[in-house]
């Protein structure tokens, strides 16, 4: 066998092609990022400046010409009703997943109850809406439009995540922290509430926060259950504002400063959403499970 | 939650006052903190058990004796059956889903396994220790020890301070951690950890202490602490200890239960199984021809 | 409430515990079985009422309320084939745009991005999906659509020769500026789910590539992709149910014109748009035949969902459809990893 000369290299061919496909690649990762980003400057470009005190402590009046108001009533409608849905949501999404690890298990009523679940995370927003507007609004259980049903509307699309999200954290805890506990003689109930849920409870607010997180961007179960008002109500009996409602119409208005409007109502809907985002990932991150 | 002082001055002071005395020696496990125990040990009789997991026959027909106030080891190679059997006897095994057993084992004179028996406190009087130290991660060392008593609801009217002296002193553990009870439980070293679990088994008062592999997770010198322990428990409680070291079994235990496939090839003292044993078998295992 | 048990004594042990402390035991089950068992009767009830709402309007039209095409409000007729096409089409160029950038993306981070950085991509493009879908149709509509408006004219008059695609005279609102926003809405999903599934790849299979020479590009698609692909389809498809159930951002860029456009960049409608739109006035008829539109859409992203869970659990190579991919699918990519 004869030495080499010199270690072989690759075909000019195959190394361009790597280089290409590498660029292609960082490119698609680059072209991910540009929305976000163009997102974010028109937002704080045109909403910054509408930003004001006034803005954040006057209601938007409705007026076409003349003042038209803030967005006060638009904050705090989207506050309360989403308050509402959380309260709702949360313990029954806590229950059925605590049913679906602790009891159910790997049953056959319990995978129902998982794949169905699962399915429900995949149905559109506006359905819910639907399905409120065909079960409570038409009916006309507790008035027509009101703000509780916008409440229930948000709470079926927040359920599924949160049942998704908790069992997942319930299963991390480590089977020990069980069976020590149940080696002592303690009841399942007391288990439960005194072992389980404490240990999972940061991995819970995570996975809580990012469900209310959903629940304030969402205009589509809105629309069919709550539509809309102008002034503060405070009444979750009566009809309410709310962010993602606010800018809808505003969006719709010929009239440039209602449009300015709807950039700084987007604006601050925006950071609401991000901070609860931030603090699901402070939380998770901050208590990784010892 | 009570906080007991965290200072050692205060502590000298409170021992000069008449509190918790102070030991400065060695720390030795101190069952005498516990209190005076009235009456006989209690004994642990298996007949005629047979464990499931689904389809698969786990144990097939065991019977035994576990004496009072003796330790009893049980050896036999992976999958033999010995953590299934220990379970029995605290009615754990039936907590994995699938699984089931049938036959009797005695407290004394009571059916663990009789018709309308409540497995909790069947739980609360065997007791039980695990080989991964598991101590409550949310909770601090002294809400550990309570741990026991505040689950079973029998912390009312007690003086929770007292309880969990009494059972860290018993272990051995207080002077390592009395000025730390407020920190986490999983902050201590495994070995450490381990006696908390022990501890918070012996809170509770049980009359009977299962042992899964106590020590397998523990470095040489944790264990033969444990080991130490172990020998004092006894004076107090029966011990059923489940072990896969044959030299842990020699130093630790009155007499040895040799378990194989699902059954008892051969239960006798300690000395005796490792120097004589009857069964074929046995001698193969112990001298390491297999397992 | 306590154990009725003395031990210290030495006497009687008795393994007993009150009815009343059985209690909590028993209500704890039966409370959480019943929640569990809410979840499936709102499902179905949902579906019964759906389906009694819009059985007027399949009354009257029977299937040519899907396959016929002819939405006219004023004359109360209701033949929703415009709207299904629409649905469809924006949906597929959601997918076409979003999932080759989307995988892309996912790809670079976890074979090429320099370790340090992996983090910080992943959540940027994760926060995407918590950008509310009011706030895309704002930007939509107010950036995209206009901004983009010249370039799609440009693009129809220099491309005239391809049907559908070229020839005609864009619109500010169309089927393309609707489907990209999609895509945008559907990118964060996809990338999520093709990082996850691409993460799972064995290092031993990657390895063997690179030991055989190949270049970083050929481990890639020798090692990577196939077996990535199943998880990358399920993932997908799951975007794709997103993009077909979307309803404000698509209702603002859309056109609302319920007929079928002749070319790409023409006005447009979808089930779901056609809905939010036209629910405030809608009366008797007009009102079920929205009803039934949202059955349509219902089913469709039902059976959507379906097939997509089944194509990931099959190809999930034996991992669990649970952890971090359930979490991903049920709160969308703004996950802690």
């Amino acid at each position: 066998m004869s030495a080499l000369a010199s270690i072989p290299q690759i075909s000019a061919r195959r190394r361009r092609t790597d280089r290409i496909m590498r660029g292609v690649l960082l490119a698609g990762a680059v072209i991910a990022l540009i929305p976000l980003v163009l997102i974010l400057y028109y937002l704080l470009k045109n909403g910054l400046k509408t930003w004001s005190g006034n803005f954040f402590t006057t209601d938007p009046t409705g007026a076409f010409f003349g003042n038209q108001g803030g967005i006060r009533s638009a904050i705090l409608g989207s506050l309360e009703i989403v308050a509402l849905a959380t309260l709702i949501a949360i313990p029954i999404g806590i229950g059925v997943a605590l049913y679906l690890t602790e009891y159910g298990m790997e049953g056959w009523f319990a995978q129902t109850v998982r794949y169905f679940v699962d399915v429900m995370t995949g149905v559109p927003s506006i359905m819910f809406g639907l399905f409120i507007y065909i079960v409570l609004v038409t009916a006309h259980i507790g008035g027509g439009f009101t703000a509780w049903k916008g409440s229930v509307a948000l709470a079926l699309l927040m359920l599924p995540i949160v049942v998704r999200s908790a069992e997942v954290v319930l299963l991390l805890v480590p089977s020990g922290l069980r069976e020590a506990a149940l080696a002592l003689g303690a009841p399942r109930w007391r288990v439960i509430f005194r072992v389980v849920l404490p240990t999972a409870a940061p991995g819970l607010v995570t996975g809580s926060l990012l469900a209310v997180a959903r629940g304030m961007g969402e205009t589509a179960p809105l629309l069919f259950t709550v539509s809309t008002a102008f002034g503060l109500t405070g009444n979750l009996g009566a009809q309410m504002n709310t962010l993602p409602f606010q800018i809808y119409t505003d969006i719709q208005s010929p009239n440039p400063a209602i449009v300015a409007r709807a950039w700084g109502a987007g604006l601050t809907l925006v950071i609401l959403v991000l901070i609860l985002n931030v603090a699901a990932r402070t939380i998770a991150r901050r208590s990784r499970m010892a | 939650m009570i906080h007991p002082e965290t200072e050692t001055k205060e502590s000298t002071a409170m021992s000069a006052a008449g509190g918790w005395p102070d030991q400065t020696e060695e720390e030795r496990p101190d069952l005498a903190a516990l209190g005076v125990r009235e009456g006989a040990g209690h004994s642990v009789t298996v007949r005629g058990l047979h464990a499931y997991y689904g389809e698969q026959h786990a144990i097939k027909g065991v019977d035994l004796d576990f004496p009072a106030n003796e330790v009893t080891a049980i050896i036999g190679p992976s999958g033999c059956g010995k953590s299934t059997m220990v379970r029995c006897i605290n009615r754990m095994h039936e907590e994995i889903p699938g699984a089931r057993a049938e036959g009797t084992i005695k407290l004394d004179e009571h059916d663990v396994y009789a018709p309308g028996v409540d497995v909790t406190s069947v739980r609360r009087l065997i007791g039980m220790v695990f080989q991964k130290p598991n101590p409550f991660p949310t909770m601090s060392i002294f809400d550990n020890v309570a741990a026991g008593l505040r689950l079973t609801g029998s912390a009312k009217g007690l003086n929770l301070r007292e309880q969990v002296h009494k059972a860290l002193r018993a272990v051995g553990l207080w002077n390592e951690v009395k000025h730390r009870l407020d920190s986490p439980g999983i902050g201590l070293s495994g070995g450490q950890q381990q006696r908390l679990c022990i501890a918070r088994t012996v809170a509770v008062e049980p009359e009977v202490i299962l042992m899964d592999e106590p020590c397998s997770a523990l470095d040489p010198v944790a264990t033969l602490k444990i080991e130490e322990l172990i020998d004092e428990l006894k004076e107090r409680y029966t011990i059923v200890i489940v072990t896969h070291n044959m030299q842990q079994a020699a130093r630790v235990s009155n007499s040895t239960v040799f378990m194989l496939d699902g059954e008892v090839v051969e239960h006798a003292p300690t000395t005796e199984i490792f120097t004589r044993p009857k069964d074929e078998r046995t001698e193969r295992y112990v001298t390491g021809k297999f397992g | 409430m306590e154990a009725s048990v003395t031990t210290v004594t030495g006497g009687r042990s008795i393994f007993e515990r009150s009815p009343a402390s059985r209690l909590p035991d028993r209500a704890l089950r039966w409370g959480l079985s019943g929640l569990a068992t809410l979840i499936l009767i709102i499902i179905a009830y949902f579906f019964a009422r759906l389906i009694g709402q819009s059985g007027s309007v399949f009354n009257r039209y029977g299937l040519s309320f899907v396959f016929g095409n002819d939405w006219d409000t004023s004359r109360n007729i209701y033949h929703g084939a415009a709207l299904v096409v629409g649905t469809l089409i924006t949906s597929a160029i959601a997918l076409l745009i979003g999932v080759p950038v989307a995988v892309a993306s996912a790809v670079f981070i976890n074979e090429l991005c320099p370790r340090r950085l992996r983090g910080i991509l992943s959540v940027l493009i994760d926060l995407l999906a918590a950008v509310p879908s009011v706030v895309y149709g704002l930007w939509g509509v107010f950036v995209l659509a206009p901004k983009l408006l010249p370039v799609e004219k440009w693009f129809a008059s220099t491309f005239s020769f391809i049907p559908w695609i070229g020839g005609g005279v864009p619109t500010l609102y169309n089927y393309f500026i609707a489907g990209l926003i999609l895509a945008v809405m559907v990118l964060p999903i996809v990338s999520a789910i093709s990082r996850e599934v691409i993460a799972t790849v064995p290092s031993e299979h990657k390895e063997a590539a690179l030991a055989l020479g190949a270049t970083r590009w050929e481990m890639i698609r020798m090692a990577v992709m196939p077996y990535s692909r199943p998880g990358i389809t399920g993932g997908a498809m799951l975007g794709l149910g997103r993009a077909l159930g979307e309803t404000i951002a698509v209702v603002l860029l859309i056109g609302a014109a319920p007929t079928i456009g002749h070319h790409l960049f023409q006005q447009g409608y979808t089930l779901a748009a056609v809905i939010a739109s036209e629910f405030g006035e809608a009366q008797d008829i007009h009102l079920s035949a929205l009803f039934a539109a949202g059955l349509v859409l219902f089913v469709l992203t039902l059976i959507v969902n379906i097939i997509a869970r089944w194509i990931v659990a099959r190809g999930s190579h034996g991992t669990r459809g649970t952890g971090a991919t359930g979490m991903t699918i049920a709160s969308g990519p703004a996950t802690e990893r």
